[in-house]
């Protein structure tokens, strides 16, 4: 599907700061550019110069034709040299203004806040600094070759014709924006033609996505004639629009050429005439050669027209993608570290919460007045109904977002006093979903340490029960964990995240238990591995098992981002409230 | 790819005269030159002007009539490519409908949805250029030597060693790039698994801090795209500048000779523009013919990929009647030494599958990830088939029943709750496109999706977005199992269908379906002991073997897996407690 091609008028001049830092290469390219044209325009002369030099029998002047032709070569092997030269120029800027864009999203993408990543699709942000990225450098790089090259060889034709025969060059110069008309004419019919297509063509791919994702629904209830039906009924919609769309758009070439020819004609015309006029007149005289050289000219000189025509929609999409991508690139960052920022010292794993207040969209208050004073090593199980604001928790603690009002501080000083990093690295995290990175075993366990020696990643490897698994892979530490987490089970996979956590060993952490059960051995070894990273260590726990909910110091029931109870399970228990009634619902009897 | 080819069969027509028409075409583009040194030799050399009036009427009758020949010819050659992509992609899908399970998890979704889309565009594509332009460069090629010869027999023979020297050097590059592009791919790809991965373990990412280490990976990355990008260029700009050198050394060669026989008055000078001008012409169809091929070998990948789909047999062996029909009205299900050993994988999931289950039992079935709960439902429903032993429904072979018998007996409820764009009561209906309002209704309540369906603008016709993302899980799933029971199944599977509703709806769901639905056999499958815990049966796996069939009660005391499961949810402490609690209501609850 084409993309829309509209791009804001800024966009032009942020590529052009982009390839500012190549300047000196843009201008090799437009000299070279230049000298190619002029010697590609500058031959067929030199053809057209020898043909008049070869008249007829007994009437051949060798010696001139030999210099010429000895002129021509030459001319193509500068050429030659000078268009590669210039190509592998435009190479160069081209794919080196694409790769700083690149760098410049990517750098971006570290600094984002949070909350844009969580709201746009990733798939989108990856196709805008792949594909976009991509599809800008292809328009960068015709626009290099193709523009300048085509509006030189435009303007220089146009010189030596009229520098040869003012009224035939007058009349090419009237009859072929007859070709552009006819192009724009044709594209302008198509346009409605094309758009009907896609949109025909989105439904189709939209029905054929939801109904073969979900083939085994449709299988299992039977609907395949149904959806045959269903189909057939918009693939004879979208048989009948492409043919439209299809034809018509293949009009534009068979139309330009037609007026080419009509043009080619009457330079034949007006080229005879002109040699037969000027035949007898000295000086000035229109030669065959000169006919020779129009008539090539006259079939160059509508090229570059239909080319530009196409370079220049090939370069409003390169835009659009540019803009995209800068849109992301100037994407509103996170707040940045103030300059005085700590780095504390000594954690012990004191944690406050004073009257917070979070929401991740204004209309829709979530954690409302959240106060909080967490002692070091005290373990604090966070328990409540799905959507009730436990993982919002999560990314207020490790600053992933911020507070809306109100504070959280670690040993009394308020997170966003401290550097960011510093922050992060107090805490250790294992979330629901486990993330691996493609990469080894071994890679992922020293993620947090990049240095630590292979003795220090067993040890962790053992302490979090993941050892024994990881030595009957079949390359042990050392194999490969792809995209789709190479054949690990969610619950080995999450052992290798909380072996990560024991390589790096931080004051505090932050645990989100697993809802979907893993297999029950597994689990015990997840459960015991938990526990012993939670020895003497704050912890913050996300819980989905009563077992791990009892055992906690502090329960925190939260519910619609209020946290309605608090205190041990006993006192809770006794308090006969909302967690008696969570925890009873468990045993709710079928 | 050569088979697709039965689909054009209903535009050979098309596909013969839309080649036919752009031949003619070429041929007046061939003519033009023969023309231009007409008017040279004879117009102007002898100052006939009629003559040359003439001819040039002449040139703008050849661009009318080529401009006829080649709009026919676009048109045939568009409707022959419309039409043919048209039929593939519709028996593709109709195909893909005929697969099973089986085939569905070779292919994968993502695969089949490329070659419907992306795949027959590719294919429509090319085949239009095909048509169009596959006969007419090399035509023109040929025709401007064979041309060539008919004015002079040796300066023919530069046009031959200069179409086999660009051809040479066109397709050498061509064929040198072609693998290169590929790397250049290859290392696109790699950028975009960093960007990919960046973003889905952006939590863990930044939690480590590792900010600059994945800039400097990515930079890495991105630098050594850029540097393959540039050797590529480097190679394929060559293209240009070496054509213009062979085409110009050809030029000077022609008017060297020329020149040569013109003295000896063996040649004219019109002829000698003639021959310039079909050199022009060699070289720029020799270009488009190298762009078309690149074009039609991406075609042709493509055709082969959609090929292979349609070659792909579906393995059902159902027949289309529902075979010697036994009606065990006792035993409504029953494996006997099933094992399902899925294509392709090493070792069986499910093994050694013995039970039975009456009409009317309530079975609950339990075990880790990967314990095969979801294939032993699937292998009941007779989406995969028995590789060893039997399933049996109602005393007959799943095997003898029709598909559509089959289906008609089973109420599934998938794991992953999916709906489909459209008013929920268009999703309800997919169980039976007859049922009313008031049948929907109450498989709703049913299913603890009434409320849901009451409080959405509109009721039932309340819009559904794709995917139902306009629905809470929990709402999904409620709605898919109300859309199994519209069509009133004698089996019901839950496959894990609870596990995003909370524990009380989940009960209340039960206690529906068993007090609402007599008589019919229900399979659970769960994670959770709670789900299971009142069913008839309960059916423990464990890496694909039954280790305990039994009630709660017996398996508590004969299954360690299952003992293990129910402790590690709930805890010893808990079933003291929960022992106490019963005892304390009495059995009466209980109520199975």
């Amino acid at each position: 599907m084409k993309k829309q091609n509209k791009a804001p008028s800024g966009t032009v001049k942020k590529v052009f700061k982009y390839i500012k830092n190549y300047r000196l290469l843009l201008v090799i390219s437009v000299i070279l550019a230049s000298i190619s044209v002029a010697g590609r325009l500058y031959a067929p002369i030199l053809v057209g110069n020898a043909i008049d030099l070869i008249v007829g029998k007994d009437n051949v002047d060798f010696s001139s034709v030999g210099i010429i032709i000895t002129e021509i070569a030459a001319i193509a092997a500068a050429v030659a040299a000078v268009q590669w030269i210039m190509n592998t120029v435009n190479n160069r800027i081209a794919f080196h203004v694409v790769r700083d864009v690149r760098e410049s999203a990517f750098k971006k993408l570290q600094i984002l806040p949070l909350k844009y990543i969580d709201n746009h699709p990733h798939g989108e942000t990856v196709s805008r600094i792949i594909a976009d990225a991509d599809q800008f450098a292809d328009g960068l790089l015709i626009g290099f070759t193709q523009l300048f090259t085509g509006v030189a060889t435009i303007l220089g034709t146009l010189g030596f014709m009229l520098g040869m025969n003012m009224k035939i060059a007058a009349a090419v110069v009237i009859l072929t924006p007859l070709s552009l008309f006819m192009a724009r004419f044709i594209a302008g019919k198509t346009y409605g033609m094309f758009k009907l297509q896609s949109e025909i063509r989105g439904e189709q791919t939209a029905f054929i996505n939801e109904m073969t994702e979900n083939q085994k629904v449709v299988k299992a209830f039977g609907r395949e004639q149904e959806n045959i039906r269903r189909f057939d009924e918009i693939n004879s919609r979208l048989e009948k629009s492409s043919l439209r769309a299809a034809f018509f758009s293949s009009l534009t070439n068979p139309c330009t050429r037609f007026v080419n020819n009509i043009v080619y004609a009457f330079v034949a015309f007006m080229g005879a005439f002109a040699v037969l006029g000027t035949a007898f007149v000295s000086g000035g005289a229109f030669t065959i050669g000169n006919l020779s050289c129009f008539l090539s000219y006259a079939n160059q000189y509508t090229k570059p027209f239909n080319e530009i025509s196409g370079v220049i929609t090939e370069l409003q999409n390169a835009l659009a993608c540019a803009a995209r991508l800068f849109e992301l690139i100037e994407e509103e960052p996170q707040i940045p570290d103030k300059k005085d920022a700590a780095v504390l010292n000594e954690v012990y794993g004191n944690v406050k919460l004073d009257d917070v207040c979070f929401s991740y969209v204004p209309e829709k208050k979530l954690i409302e007045n959240l106060n909080l004073n967490i002692k070091s090593g005290s373990h604090i199980a966070v328990v409540g109904p799905t959507g009730c604001g436990k993982t919002t928790l999560i990314n207020l603690l490790m600053r992933f977002y911020d507070v809306t009002s109100g504070s959280v501080k670690v040993e009394n000083v308020d997170i966003r006093d401290i550097k960011r990093s510093a922050l992060r690295s107090y805490y250790g995290m294992v979330l629901q979903e486990t993330w691996l990175r493609n990469g080894t075993v071994r890679d992922n366990i020293a993620l947090g340490k990049p240095d630590a020696t292979d003795g220090e990643i067993i040890a962790a490897a053992k302490a979090a029960y993941a050892d024994s698994f990881i030595r009957r892979l079949p390359d042990g530490y050392n194999t490969v964990i792809g995209e789709d987490g190479g054949g690990l089970s969610g619950g080995q996979r999450q052992l290798l995240c909380i072996a990560r956590i024991m390589l790096c060993s931080p004051p505090m952490l932050i645990l989100d238990e697993a809802t979907s059960s893993i297999d029950t051995r597994t689990e015990i070894k997840i459960q015991k591995a938990f526990l012993r990273l939670m020895e003497g260590r704050t912890t913050f726990i996300v819980a989905h098992r009563l077992s791990t909910v009892r055992e906690a110091d502090v329960i925190l029931v939260m519910r619609d981002g209020h946290i309605i109870e608090q205190g041990s399970h006993e006192q809770l228990i006794a308090a006969n409230g909302f967690y008696t009634m969570l925890y009873n619902s468990q045993y709710s009897q079928a | 790819m050569k088979k697709l080819f039965i689909y054009l069969k209903s535009y050979i027509k098309e596909s013969i005269l839309g080649p036919l028409f752009k031949l003619a075409e070429a041929s007046l583009d061939l003519i033009v030159p023969v023309i231009i040194a007409k008017i040279i030799d004879y117009g102007i050399a002898a100052s006939d002007l009629n003559y040359i009036i003439k001819m040039c009427a002449v040139l703008i009758s050849l661009g009318f009539l080529g401009l006829g020949f080649s709009v026919t010819a676009q048109y045939f050659a568009a409707k022959a490519a419309v039409g043919f992509s048209s039929k593939i992609r519709r028996a593709l899908f109709e195909h893909i409908q005929t697969l099973t399970y089986t085939e569905i998890d070779t292919l994968g979704s993502s695969t089949m949805i490329t070659r419907m889309t992306s795949d027959v565009n590719q294919v429509q594509n090319g085949m239009n250029l095909a048509l169009r332009l596959l006969l007419r460069s090399p035509f023109i090629v040929f025709g401007a030597v064979i041309m060539a010869f008919t004015i002079d027999f040796s300066e023919a023979i530069v046009f031959t060693a200069a179409v086999a020297a660009l051809s040479a050097v066109i397709f050498s590059i061509m064929l040198f790039c072609i693998p290169l592009y590929k790397k250049v791919q290859g290392k696109l790809d790699g950028v975009l698994g960093i960007t990919k991965e960046n973003l889905e373990g952006v939590r863990v990412l930044r939690a480590f801090r590792k900010e600059n280490d994945e800039i400097k990976a990515f930079t890495e990355r991105n630098n050594a795209l850029t540097s393959i990008q540039k050797s590529t260029g480097r190679i394929s700009s060559l293209m240009n500048p070496l054509t213009y050198i062979i085409i110009n050394l050809a030029v000077v060669w022609l008017i060297h000779t020329g020149a040569i026989k013109v003295n000896d008055g063996a040649l004219t000078q019109g002829a000698v523009v003639a021959l310039y001008n079909y050199m022009s012409q060699i070289l720029v169809e020799l270009v488009k013919l190298a762009d078309l091929i690149i074009n039609i070998t991406k075609a042709i990948a493509c055709g082969n990929r959609i090929q292979a789909v349609l070659e792909l047999k579906s393995s059902s062996v159902n027949p289309s009647e529902t075979l010697g029909a036994q009606v065990d009205g006792v035993n409504a299900v029953e494996f006997c030494n099933a094992e399902l050993k899925y294509k392709n994988a090493s070792a069986a999931s499910l093994s050694d599958i013995t039970f039975k289950v009456r009409a009317g039992e309530t079975v609950g079935i339990i075990g880790g990830v990967g314990s095969g709960k979801t294939s032993l439902v699937n292998m009941l429903a007779g989406f995969y088939y028995a590789t060893k032993g039997c399933v049996k429904l109602f005393g007959t072979d799943v095997k003898s029943y029709s598909e559509s018998d089959l289906r008609k007996m089973f109420g599934v409820v998938p794991q992953k709750a999916v709906l489909f764009k459209g008013s929920v009561r268009d999703n309800l209906k997919w169980g039976n496109p007859n049922a009313s309002d008031c049948d929907l209704m109450y498989s709703a309540e049913i299913a603890q999706a009434k409320e849901i369906i009451e409080n959405k603008d509109g009721g039932l016709d309340f819009q559904i977005d794709e995917g139902g993302k306009n629905l809470s899980g929990g709402q999904r799933q409620r709605l898919t199992i109300a859309r199994a029971l519209v069509k009133k199944p004698k089996i019901l599977i839950l496959d894990d269908s609870a596990s995003a509703l909370d524990y009380a709806t989940d009960a209340a769901l039960r206690n529906a379906v068993r007090e609402k639905l007599k008589g019919i056999t229900v399979f659970i499958v769960s994670q959770r002991a709670s789900s299971v815990r009142y069913a008839d049966k309960i059916i423990v796996l464990d890496d694909g073997r039954a280790v305990g069939i039994g009630t709660h009660d017996e398996l508590m005391l004969s299954c360690g897996v299952y003992r293990e499961i129910y402790e590690s949810q709930f805890g010893k402490e808990e079933q003291i407690h929960e022992k106490a609690e019963q005892s304390a209501l009495g059995d009466g609850k209980k109520g199975i």
